[in-house]
C-alpha cells in the first residue's frame, strides 16, 4: 500500500486529524439528502444491478449518432390521423391544459380544418369526441414549448444508423407570435401553411438531394465550441445546417423565389436548429431506456401544467409535479404574472447534457437571469455533481474541454438536492399571447424522490452470503 | 395620466440580453410606468406597438428608448437611468473558485487512484457514500454506526467482487502505513499487522505494543485494518476479515498478523481459524470470549512469538486507592471492546454483570442504565449514540452516570476507560478529572481508569495520566490489569 490520500465525507474532525498527520485530504461538502430519501437511497445504492446498468445506459446513449435522413408530414412518418394531436410533456387532459397548450391545440385544430375559427375548437376539445391528445414522447417525437403536432405538419426525421431507430420533431416557426408559444392568430396559421406547402417539401428535396446526410450529433459538437448551448442559443447550428442544405435547396428545381424566402426564413431564425438538437438528444437518450436497475433520467418534459421525468429503470412511467415559472427577463411590459408555467419537450437537451448543463460554453445565456460568466461556469460544474459521466464528443473549451455533464442520476439529485438547470423560453399564460420572455427554471424537487421510490421498489434483493 | 417619450439612437448597439436587463432596470426607476429599450427589429417594434408606443421610422440598427412616465416625472431623470443602465458593467471580482465536491463519487473523479475514503456521515447515509468509493475501486473505512446489517452485507459482497476492502461500519480505528484514521493512536512503525473487528480493542493493542516497543527491538505496527464490530457475526461472516488477512499476508513488510475481535460467532471464528492456518504469514488470534485470553494476554503472546518477555504494564496513582466503599462494581466505558473484556473477566470473578451490551440477553439493562447489581455500560453503543456524538467526543452522558454511581451507597468501585489518539478530544482528562474529583468528594470511592494511549498521541499520555491521578484515580495502561485491580477490591469488600 502506498501512502494514501484520504477522501473524507462526514465529520470535519476526522479530516482535520488526517490533515494534521501531513496527509493530503479531500473533503466532501456533504449535506443531508432530500427529506425522507435515506432508506430508498441505500436500497438503490446496493441494488447489485445498478453500477453495470448505469454504465450500460451511459454507453448506449453516447454510442448514438443522429443523422438527418428525411423531412416528411407527420401523417406519413408518425401515422397521425385527423383529430390526433401530439403535445409536449407528460400526458394531460384538456381540462387541465394551460393557456399556451390550449392556444396551440386550438390553432392546430384550425390548421387541420377541424374548425374554421380557432375559438370554435374549445367546444371541440371539451367534447372530447373525435379528438385525442398524446405526448410527443409516446411517438418517438419531441416538440418545443407546446409541442403541438398535427398530421399536416412536416417533421424532421433523424436516424441512428446502427440500429435504425428514428426520432422526429416539427420545423421551427421562429420567435414571437408562434403556435408553439400558444399564439393562433391568422398570421400564425398563414406561416404554418407556408411551412407545410413550401418549406417542408423544399427541405425534403434538399435532405434527399444531399449526398452526405447531416450528422446532427456532429453539428452539436461544433456548436458547443461556437457559443451555442443548443437550447436557448442555436445560432451557429442554424448556420451550419444552412451551409449543408443550401446547395441542394438551390438545386432542387423549386421556384427561386420560394428558395430565397426559405433561406431567409431559416437564416433569420436563430432557433431553427433547436428542432434538430432536440430529436438528436432524444435519439441518444432513447437508447438508454428500459435498463433494469438504471437510475438515469431519459426524459424531462413539461406540458405547461406538469413537469415529468422518465427514468431508464422504470420504463414508461412518468413522475410528475407542478411545472414552475421560469426566472428571467420579459419582453415588453410583460412580467412574471403574465408567464405560464414551464412548458415544452426541449428539456430533452438538458437531459442529454447540453442546454443549461452546457451553460459554461454559452455565457451569454446566463445573463437572462442577471448572472455572470463565473455563474455559467459554476452551473456546468454543478451539473457534474448530479450526472453519471462526461460526454467525450461534446466538450466545453473554457472548462479545458471537459465533456458535458451526461446522464442525470436520480440518486445524485436526491442526495445533493441539486436540481437540473434548464434554459427555457416563457410562454404567455393566456392562450393566444405567444412568447413573453426567456429564462432559467428547474424541475419541481419532489419528482426525484418519487422516481427514487419507484426504483427502490423495483430493486433487486441482495443475495445473502453463501 | 402618463406621457410617452420615444427616441431613436442610431449607431448605438447592445445585445438583446443586455437591453432586456436595461429595460428592467429602467422600469424600476422612480416615475417610470413602462420602459422598453431595444434594437428596432421587426419583432421589437411589434412589442413596442403592443405596448402602445408610437415609434418613428427606423432601421434595425437603431436603438429605441421608449419610456412611459407619470405626469410629474422628469424625462431627464428617466433618461439618466437609461444611460446608467447602459454603461457596461462587469462583476468586479467574479468568484472563479471551484465549489467542493458534494458526493464521494464526485470527489473521486480524477483523484489519486489509491485514495482511501473515510465515511463518517450519519448511518442512514453512510452506505450510499461507501458505495461511491467501492464503485470507483477504492477501499473505504466507515466510521458511521447505525448502518443496517443488510446494507453492511451488501457493501461487503460488492467489495469482495471487486477486491476492495470495507473497514466498518462502526469501524472506529485504522492505521495505514502509520497514518491514523478515525480514533487511532500514533504509533512507532514495525512489522506487525493487525486486523480488528473492534475499535478500542485495536487501540488497546496499539497502546500496549507501542509501550513494549519502547524497549524491545522490532516491535511496532505497520497496518491496523479495522473491519467493523459485526464482521465476525453470522450475518456478515467475516468477509472483510478475510480480505484484510489476504492484504496483510501479501505484504512482505508484515511478519506477524494479529486478529482482535469482540466475541465472534462460533462458526465464523472456526472458519477464520482455518483461513488463518492457510496463510504464509503466522496469525495470532485474539478473539474475546468466555474462557479466552484478555487483550493484554494477547499482546503478551504476540511479544512471545517475537521472542520477547512482556514488560511490566504501567500503573500510576496506586496510593490514591483505599478499600472498596460498597459491594458493587460499576463500569462506565466509552470503548465497547474494553467493556466486553472487563465484563468477561468480572463474570468469572463476580458472576453475572448487567449491561446495555450484556453477555446474554437476560442481563440487559433498562433505559435508565442502572440496576442493584454489578453493572457495566458501553456509552459508545449504537443505541446511545443515536442523535448524539460518540462519548469520546461528548462525555456528558457518561459523566451523568458517573455522578449517579457515586451517589449510590452500594457502589464499591468505579471502573472507567479513557482513550487518546487522533480524532479524540484534545484534552479529554480535563472533562473526566473534575467528574472523578466530584465522585470522590463525599467518600473515597476507588476509581480505576484504563488510559489507552501512547506517548506520541497528540494529547500527550503523561499529561493526561497525571491529571487523572491528581483527581484521585489509579491509572493503568492495560484494561485487563485495571479490571483485575477493581475485582480484587470488590472481592476484598466485607
Amino acid at each position: 500500500m502506498s501512502e494514501p490520500t484520504v477522501v473524507t465525507v462526514g465529520a470535519g474532525m476526522f479530516a482535520d486529524a488526517v490533515a494534521g498527520q501531513a496527509v493530503g485530504v479531500e473533503r466532501v461538502d456533504w449535506r443531508p439528502p432530500m427529506p425522507g430519501t435515506e432508506a430508498h437511497l441505500a436500497t438503490v445504492a446496493t441494488d447489485p444491478r445498478r453500477p453495470e446498468a448505469n454504465r450500460r445506459a451511459v454507453e448506449a446513449m453516447l454510442g448514438v449518432t443522429a443523422h438527418l435522413v428525411d423531412v416528411a408530414p407527420a401523417s406519413e412518418v408518425l401515422g397521425l390521423e385527423p383529430g390526433q394531436f401530439l403535445h409536449a410533456g407528460p400526458p394531460i387532459e384538456w381540462d387541465r391544459t394551460s393557456g399556451p397548450l390550449r392556444g396551440a391545440l386550438m390553432g392546430g385544430a384550425a390548421l387541420e380544418g377541424l374548425v374554421d375559427d380557432p375559438e370554435d375548437a374549445v367546444a371541440l376539445f371539451e367534447s372530447g369526441s373525435s379528438v385525442s391528445l398524446e405526448p410527443c414522447h409516446h411517438r418517438s417525437a419531441v416538440g418545443p414549448m407546446a409541442g403541438v403536432v398535427t398530421p399536416s405538419m412536416w417533421m424532421w426525421v433523424l436516424e441512428d444508423r446502427a440500429t435504425g431507430r428514428r426520432t422526429y420533431c416539427s420545423l421551427n416557426e421562429g420567435l414571437g407570435k408562434v403556435l408553439r408559444y400558444g399564439a393562433y392568430g391568422p398570421e400564425v396559421l398563414t406561416r404554418l401553411r407556408w411551412m407545410s406547402d413550401v418549406l417542408g417539401p423544399l427541405l425534403q428535396a434538399a435532405v434527399r438531394g444531399t449526398a452526405e446526410a447531416t450528422d446532427v450529433t456532429g453539428v452539436l459538437t461544433q456548436m458547443l465550441q461556437m457559443g451555442d448551448e443548443a437550447h436557448n442559443r442555436n445560432r451557429a447550428g442554424t448556420l451550419m445546417l444552412l451551409r449543408d442544405l443550401a446547395p441542394a435547396m438551390v438545386g432542387s428545381g423549386f421556384d427561386a423565389g420560394d428558395v430565397a424566402e426559405a433561406l431567409r426564413f431559416v437564416g433569420g431564425n436563430d432557433h431553427f436548429f433547436l428542432n434538430l438538437a432536440m430529436p438528436a438528444c432524444k435519439l441518444a437518450l432513447d437508447a438508454a431506456r428500459d435498463i433494469p436497475g438504471s437510475t438515469m433520467v431519459v426524459a424531462m418534459a413539461r406540458n405547461g401544467t406538469d413537469f415529468g421525468i422518465q427514468v431508464s429503470g422504470t420504463g414508461d412511467e412518468w413522475f410528475t409535479g407542478p411545472a414552475q415559472v421560469a426566472e428571467g427577463l420579459f419582453l415588453g411590459d410583460y412580467g412574471p404574472d403574465d408567464a405560464n408555467a414551464d412548458i415544452g419537450d426541449s428539456a430533452i437537451t438538458e437531459t442529454a447534457g447540453i442546454g443549461g448543463f452546457a451553460m459554461a460554453t454559452a455565457p451569454a445565456i446566463v445573463r437572462l437571469v442577471g448572472g455572470s460568466v463565473p455563474d455559467a461556469l459554476a452551473t456546468t460544474r454543478r451539473m457534474h455533481e448530479i450526472t453519471l459521466a462526461e460526454n467525450p464528443r461534446w466538450t466545453v473549451p473554457v472548462l479545458e474541454f471537459q465533456g458535458t455533464p451526461t446522464g442525470i442520476d436520480v440518486s445524485r439529485v436526491c442526495r445533493t438536492g441539486i436540481l437540473p438547470q434548464i434554459n427555457t423560453g416563457m410562454a404567455g399564460r393566456v392562450a393566444g399571447v405567444g412568447q413573453v420572455g426567456a429564462g432559467l427554471v428547474t424541475p419541481p424537487a419532489e419528482i426525484f424522490p418519487k422516481a427514487l421510490a419507484a426504483l427502490a421498489s423495483r430493486s433487486a434483493v441482495v443475495q445473502p452470503p453463501s | 395620466m402618463t406621457t410617452d417619450h420615444v427616441e431613436l439612437r442610431s449607431g448605438a448597439y447592445a445585445d438583446s440580453v443586455t437591453l432586456l436587463q436595461v429595460s428592467r432596470a429602467v422600469q424600476s426607476a422612480p416615475g417610470v410606468v413602462a420602459a422598453q429599450v431595444a434594437m428596432a427589429t421587426g419583432l421589437n417594434l411589434e412589442v413596442l406597438e403592443g405596448m402602445g408606443f408610437a415609434v418613428p421610422d427606423s432601421s434595425p440598427n437603431d436603438m429605441v428608448v421608449a419610456l412611459r412616465l407619470d405626469d410629474d416625472a422628469e424625462v431627464a431623470t428617466a433618461l439618466a437611468a437609461v444611460d446608467a443602465a447602459l454603461v457596461p458593467t462587469r462583476p468586479s471580482s467574479g468568484d472563479t473558485s471551484v465549489a467542493p465536491p458534494r458526493t464521494t463519487a464526485s470527489a473521486l473523479r480524477g483523484g489519486a487512484p489509491d485514495s482511501l475514503v473515510l465515511v463518517s456521515v450519519p448511518g442512514a447515509s453512510a452506505t450510499v457514500e461507501a458505495m461511491d468509493a467501492l464503485e470507483a475501486g477504492h477501499d473505504v473505512m466507515i466510521f458511521s454506526d447505525n448502518v443496517p446489517v443488510a446494507e453492511e452485507v451488501a457493501l461487503k459482497h460488492y467489495a469482495a467482487s471487486r477486491g476492495a476492502l470495507v473497514m466498518g461500519p462502526d469501524c472506529g480505528t485504522a492505521v495505514i502505513d502509520g497514518v491514523g484514521l478515525g480514533f487511532a493512536n500514533a504509533v512507532r512503525p514495525g512489522r506487525i499487522g493487525i486486523v480488528a473487528a473492534s475499535g478500542t480493542g485495536c487501540q488497546q493493542l496499539l497502546a500496549l505494543l507501542h509501550h513494549a516497543g519502547a524497549t524491545l527491538e522490532g516491535v511496532g505496527v505497520r497496518h491496523a485494518l479495522g473491519v467493523g464490530g459485526r464482521d465476525l457475526s453470522s450475518a456478515v461472516g467475516g468477509i472483510s476479515t478475510r480480505e484484510a488477512l489476504r492484504r496483510l499476508d501479501a505484504d512482505t513488510d508484515v511478519d506477524l498478523v494479529l486478529v482482535v475481535s469482540k466475541p465472534p460467532a462460533p462458526e465464523v471464528a472456526e472458519a477464520l481459524g482455518r483461513d488463518a492456518e492457510a496463510l504464509d504469514t503466522p496469525v495470532e488470534l485474539g478473539l474475546l470470549g468466555r474462557g479466552q485470553r484478555d487483550l493484554t494476554a494477547v499482546a503478551e503472546a504476540v511479544l512471545a512469538r517475537l521472542g520477547h518477555d512482556a514488560p511490566d504494564w504501567p500503573v500510576v496513582g496506586t496510593d490514591n486507592i483505599g478499600a472498596a466503599t460498597g459491594p458493587l462494581l460499576r463500569g462506565l466505558f466509552v470503548g465497547g471492546t474494553l467493556c466486553d473484556e472487563s465484563m468477561l473477566m468480572a463474570t468469572e470473578a463476580l458472576g453475572p454483570i448487567r449491561s446495555n451490551i450484556p453477555l446474554s440477553d437476560d442481563l440487559s439493562l433498562g433505559d435508565d442504565l442502572s440496576a442493584d447489581t454489578h453493572t457495566m455500560v458501553d456509552f459508545g453503543d449504537d443505541a446511545l449514540t443515536q442523535g448524539r456524538a460518540h462519548p469520546m467526543i461528548d462525555p456528558t452522558l457518561r459523566n451523568e452516570q458517573l455522578a449517579r454511581a457515586a451517589a449510590d451507597p452500594t457502589t464499591g468501585v468505579i471502573l472507567l476507560d479513557l482513550v487518546l489518539g487522533h480524532g479524540a478530544e484534545p484534552d479529554p482528562a480535563a472533562m473526566l478529572a473534575p467528574a472523578i474529583s466530584a465522585a470522590r468528594a463525599h467518600r473515597p470511592i476507588p476509581v480505576i481508569v484504563s488510559l489507552v494511549g501512547t506517548d506520541l498521541d497528540p494529547q500527550g499520555l503523561a499529561a493526561q495520566r497525571d491529571a487523572l491521578v491528581a483527581a484521585g484515580a489509579e491509572v493503568h495502561l492495560s484494561n485487563a490489569a485495571a479490571t483485575r485491580r477493581a475485582l480484587d477490591l470488590i472481592g476484598a469488600f466485607q
